[in-house]
């Protein structure tokens, strides 16, 4: 009989190896639904992982997708580590593409090295408007900001749809609910030629080592750390909490506006009904997968963004829906979740159920 | 603006239907959290029965078996959420999350073949000699088995959780795990029966939106229901009676936007479907900032895992 | 040395030969343990000597690895709780299973596995009225006092009318006044022919309430007495063995300078079971230790959370740090004007459980010792800050990078009483200092704290241990529902005067001295 015994101290081994544990398992649990679903497992395997990155262009697509996740992921975990729960980077993402499409479209046609800045600004201030609203709900009415960020996200869903199917409809668009196309000066540059990779990407890892900064040397990251490890110990040490919960939301705000932004002025290049593949949730993921680690993130986030291009490839290749992508998202969450287990548990043989050990299990 | 009386009862028709997934899927999430679990996967435990439901309905021809096959889909689910939260005690914020995400993918994949597919809904059951009265009748007494259903499933949690032994246990549970470990009761066995019985009835909510409401399968229909749902637990502070008012409230919202243009508003649809979303956030701001009263009713261990102590 | 009250009868209970282990610690090695029927028999020892396990052994929670039980002469084995309870053995425990948010007839009901009906009602009412523990079976638990749900927990016991009652360390939360009234209803209970086995580590309630005693000693049973045959000090040496750790209370007189005053401090309840300070009057000079006796829930987190900052004051200048009003200052602050002050909860309150050492080290001696290097966090000097600590306060632990979490509870408590005194401010102020912390650590802590104010410190010692506040303080007095009584210096009050004032009566109307 199986039962698990609180180690005295957590693993730092299973720190690192329970993500890769979890990622094996994964692979394995895929492969099996491939078989189920009656596709060749090898060729499934081929497009799922290999296709993807079997080329340069494939490997900016990489980056492409990657870039919003870790972006958005990095400053999820910071406010992860601070008990701060930001549900809604999604709603953020897409008002930061609101505002800066906005002022995108506002030039429409302007040609000056400040567009590209004020659009920037714009998404920024944007995504943190957005997120401050959780914010001041939890700080003055102590309203979950798990609900209220999540609410806010179907908003933000719902207000982009109105505009682009009104006031920002391309009025030589034949009607179809989408904005003009982005003139030059209010598109991203792109790194890498004949890619589609955009600065963002560069963008995204100054933000890692930003993150990481923060969060290890600076008296804030410890004073984040602290209120989410044991928030009582920090009132004693002086941090204030309400300050920490708005920091930890509008960095979030301005990192998941930014990368809004960055969708819409790059590989989007104009405001549709829906500028993000659940960007905001997967980051969610990304986060966790990547321990709420600056570094650990970056990694995760490449992962994440194979699961997308690995979805799109098998649809394209095998005739598989693109659901498949939440389905592995998932199931990696959860065999992370499990294999969490190994770094503060240690698994025990027992050789006969004994009557008074009271072990629970 | 003269009073209709047909058009009247059309729409309290459809607010009854608007209301009932979400309370079947809050009253099952009511009775998880009384135990002190949070579930935030109810949203993917909804289309996870959805999907199921409707699947089986259409192949069977049998709206019972498709209901069956919603509930237990739900169930499966909860049950990977309770072995995950409960056994391996992982966050359960965590858990929940991959939970929806997982279920919103699942469900895509597996109702793809079933987007498009006509289902003939649900049969109604006409209460005899009631369901004859003037208006009274066909609005009350003229619906189909899970709407009434519904009701009958609040009055019940009702009833144990206040008169039963066993509804006694799971408040003590939610109240302090490690007092009711110390007298005997295994936490961890109410928890997951909780967690079950949650799954359950969100597995109901799903197979209700495709198989009555709707009625057909549609990729991510339940559009937010779920979430609507744990805040109406809030809203209702974890009271039965309060929850089912609480539902019919959303449920109304989020039907007066179908039917603004019917009464002459003239609004973007978009900005109507905001409503439950901002309701929903109102109601939230409104309960939480009444301590006092969360206090009082709220299980105090929610959320937390519980480490029994050898 | 054993002694028998009734050498020919049986006993009600006989424990042979009880041994248990954990790894890395024997808890139990070879008990002997007779009760008899209308004894009140002490289990006496210190924390870690065994007793809880010996317990939890009788009441069926733990099975034994060697060693046998009888019962009225027969063998048994006690499997779980349910079959302790169907031979008549009752446990009330030291940590209540209470549940707040339901009734008191709720609270007994689940605890007895039967309905909450009109005839469990009836008979708690009986009950305890019977025994002077009055309850009234509707009221919700959150809204009693601690005495109040501790008659819960008797009456629960009472209701299954056991032969043996076990209380474990039940005094720990009452007033002298509400300990004499249990000792009543326990001498009432013995009469009628219950046997009570009664935990304790307090030797005067022990001479006082118990016909026996077996003492136990690092898992071993060292004697068995009669209480009233011995001395304090002679059961003191019995319980400790050799290493009785003695701490004199050192010469001082106190300087006429203010370091600590409060000037009428009121504060109202945060919530709904806190308690609202109401006009404190305190000054602490330089070089003095002035203590305050309370049992928890009177107020104590409340003035210590004033006094540390995470609560602020309405009017500023009520609470002053040599003459500064600091009263809306952050603790950051007040730490920079010389105040430390270590919290009751070692874990999660003044020391963060997933951090390690020297992170929890930082957490509040940055804002007085240099531990930033160009404003940013310097490992290096926190680790050698916390080596300072650990190496001054003796702390066992695997240095400063093992985790606050790893460490006993002793070992703890010596770490974060050292970070804040090696921290050298003029005002320290600490609440329940050597509270489950093991006989050496204590006094290690005592004698720095006693050291502090020889080097002219101002020192408030808060806490629930009278014997604690009668031997190292200069003047004390007593929290009772908010209120602070007068001061008195120490020398000149009995505890049964400090009981007066901590039940909230003065020493002049109150009881004899």
């Amino acid at each position: 009989m199986i039962s698990l015994q609180a180690r005295a101290e957590p693993s730092k081994l299973m720190g690192v190896c329970a993500p890769l544990i979890a990622l094996l398992v994964t692979l394995l649990a895929g492969l099996l639904l491939f078989a189920i679903l009656g596709v060749p497992i090898g060729q499934a395997f081929y497009a799922f992982f290999i296709e993807p990155v079997s080329s340069l262009y494939g490997l900016s697509e990489l980056g492409v997708k990657a870039a919003p996740l870790i972006m958005i992921a990095v400053a999820l975990s910071i406010g992860f580590r601070a008990n701060v729960w930001n549900i809604g980077a999604e709603g953020q993402l897409i008002l930061g593409g609101v505002c800066g499409g906005a002022v995108a479209l506002y030039f429409y046609e302007v040609d000056a090295w400040y567009v590209l800045p004020l659009m920037t600004l714009a998404g920024i201030l944007g995504g943190m408007l957005w997120a401050a609203i959780p914010a001041l709900l939890r700080t003055q009415f102590n309203a979950n900001e798990i609900l209220t960020s999540l609410m806010l996200t179907y908003v933000a869903a719902l207000l982009l749809s109105m505009l682009v199917h009104g006031q920002l409809r391309d009025p030589d668009g034949f009607n179809f609910p989408e904005s003009r196309l982005f003139h030059a000066a209010a598109t991203l540059p792109i790194i890498m030629d004949g890619t589609r990779l955009h600065i963002g990407a560069v963008v995204a890892l100054l933000l890692v080592v930003v993150a990481w900064v923060l969060l290890s040397r600076t008296l804030l990251g410890f004073a984040l750390r602290v209120n989410g490890n044991a928030p009582r110990a920090g009132l004693y040490a002086g941090f204030a909490q309400k300050r920490l919960v708005w920091f930890s939301l509008l960095f979030c705000g301005a990192a998941a506006g930014c990368a809004g932004l960055f969708e819409v002025a790059g590989p989007i290049g104009q405001l549709l009904p829906t500028i993000s593949p659940g960007y905001g949730f997967t980051a969610i993921i990304v986060a966790f997968l990547g321990r709420l680690h600056p570094v650990g993130v970056v990694f995760a986030g490449l992962v994440m963004a194979l699961s997308y291009l690995g979805g799109e490839s098998a649809q394209i290749s095998l005739n598989l829906p693109v659901a498949v992508t939440g389905v592995f998202q998932g199931m990696l969450l959860f065999f992370l979740l499990a294999a969490d287990v190994l770094i503060n548990y240690r698994v025990v043989w027992r050789k006969r159920p004994q009557a008074n050990s009271g072990a629970s299990l | 603006m003269t009073f209709n009386p047909e058009i009247t009862l059309l729409i309290a028709l459809t607010v009854i239907s608007a209301a009932t997934p979400l309370v079947f899927a809050a009253i099952g999430e009511l009775v998880v959290e009384k135990s002190g679990v949070l579930n935030l996967g109810v949203e993917g435990m909804m289309l996870a029965g959805a999907v199921s439901g409707f699947a089986v309905a259409h192949f069977s021809g049998s709206a019972f078996l498709g209901v069956l096959a919603g509930v237990l889909a739900g169930m499966a689910l909860a049950l990977v959420f309770a072995f995950l939260t409960l056994h391996l005690r992982a966050s359960q914020v965590a858990t929940g999350l991959a939970l929806t995400i997982f279920g919103i993918g699942l469900s895509a994949l597996v109702g793809q073949s079933l987007i498009g597919v006509a289902y003939s809904g649900m049969p109604t059951y006409a209460i005899p000699v009631l369901a004859d009265i003037a208006y009274i009748g066909p609005l009350f007494f003229q619906h189909d088995l899970l709407v009434y259903g519904s009701i009958v499933l609040v009055v019940a949690v009702s009833l144990f959780l206040k008169h039963t032994r066993a509804g006694l246990i799971v408040k003590a549970v939610g109240d302090s795990p490690e007092a009711a470990h110390a007298l005997g009761y295994s936490v961890l066995r109410v928890r997951y029966l909780a967690v079950l019985f949650g799954g359950a009835c969100a597995g109901l909510a799903g197979c209700y939106l495709s198989m009555a409401y709707a009625p057909m399968w549609v990729e991510s229909m339940s559009a937010g229901r779920g979430w609507i749902a744990l805040a109406l637990v809030v809203f209702a502070t974890w009271q039965p009676g309060r929850l089912l008012f609480g539902a019919y409230l959303f449920g109304g919202i989020t039907i007066l936007q179908l039917h603004a243009q019917a009464i002459g508003i003239n609004v973007p649809s978009q900005l109507m479907s905001m409503l439950p979303y901002l309701a929903t956030i109102f109601v939230l701001v409104l309960i939480s900032s009444d301590s006092g009263r969360i206090r009082k009713n709220a299980p105090a261990s929610i959320g937390q895992a519980f480490h029994p102590i050898k | 040395m054993t002694t028998q009250t009734n050498s020919h009868e049986t006993a009600l209970v006989e424990m042979q030969g009880i041994t248990k282990s954990y790894p890395g610690t024997l808890a139990n090695d070879a008990i002997d343990l007779q009760i008899y029927s209308g004894q009140i028999h002490a289990l006496l020892g210190e924390n870690g000597a065994g007793k809880s396990t010996l317990v939890k052994i009788l009441y069926g929670l733990l099975q034994v690895d060697a060693g046998s039980i009888a019962w009225q002469g027969q063998p048994v084995s006690i499997d779980s709780p349910a079959q302790a309870r169907a031979l008549g053995i009752a446990l009330v425990f030291q940590h209540f299973s209470l549940f707040d948010s339901l009734t008191v007839i709720e609270n007994i009901a689940l605890g007895m596995a039967v309905d909450a009906n009109k005839e469990l009602h009836q008979k708690i009412i009986d009950v305890s009225s019977r025994y002077g523990l009055l309850l009234d079976p509707d009221r919700d638990v959150y809204s009693l006092s601690v005495g109040q749900r501790q008659r819960i927990e008797i009456v629960r016991c009472l209701l299954q009318s056991p032969k043996l009652l076990i209380m474990d360390e039940p005094t720990s939360v009452l007033t002298p006044q509400e300990v004499d009234e249990l000792f009543v209803t326990l001498r009432r209970l013995a009469d009628e022919g219950m046997a009570i086995l009664y935990i304790s580590h307090k030797l005067n309630e022990i001479k006082t309430l118990c016909s026996e005693a077996t003492i136990l000693r690092d898992g071993k049973r060292v004697a068995t007495a009669d209480p009233a045959r011995q001395s304090v000090n002679s059961l003191a040496a019995l319980m400790m063995g050799n290493e009785v750790a003695s701490v004199t209370r050192a010469k001082r007189t106190p300087s006429s300078d203010i370091k600590l005053q409060l000037s009428g401090v009121s504060l109202k309840a945060k919530e709904q079971h806190g308690v609202a300070l109401k006009k404190l009057k305190l000054s602490i000079s330089a070089g003095e230790i002035v203590g305050i006796a309370g049992v928890a829930g009177n107020g104590q987190d409340e003035l210590m959370q004033v006094i540390s900052g995470e609560a602020k004051l309405p009017n500023a200048k009520k609470l002053t740090i040599n003459n500064q009003a600091v009263g809306k200052l952050s603790p950051g602050e007040r730490r920079a004007l010389g105040l430390c002050c270590v919290p009751e909860e070692r874990l999660g309150h003044a020391s963060v459980p997933g951090m390690t050492l020297s992170e929890n080290a930082f957490l509040t001696a940055h804002h007085r010792i240099s531990l930033r290097t160009a404003g940013f966090i310097s490992n290096g000097k926190s680790a050698r800050f916390t080596n300072q600590v650990i190496e001054q306060f003796n702390v066992h632990c695997n240095g400063p990078q093992s985790l606050a979490a790893s460490l006993s509870g002793g070992n703890l408590q010596k770490f974060i009483v050292g970070r804040e005194i090696e921290q050298q401010p003029s005002v320290f102020v600490v609440s329940q200092p050597t509270w489950g912390v093991d006989a050496g650590a204590a006094a290690l802590i005592h004698q720095s704290i006693q050291a502090m104010a020889q080097l002219g410190a101002a020192v408030l010692v808060i806490s629930q241990d009278l014997d604690e506040l009668m031997l190292i303080t200069d003047r004390i007095a007593a929290l009772c529902a908010g209120r602070l009584s007068q001061v008195y210096p120490t020398r000149d009050v009995s505890l049964q005067q400090l009981g007066t004032l901590m039940g909230g009566a003065s020493i002049e109307a109150g009881a004899v001295a």
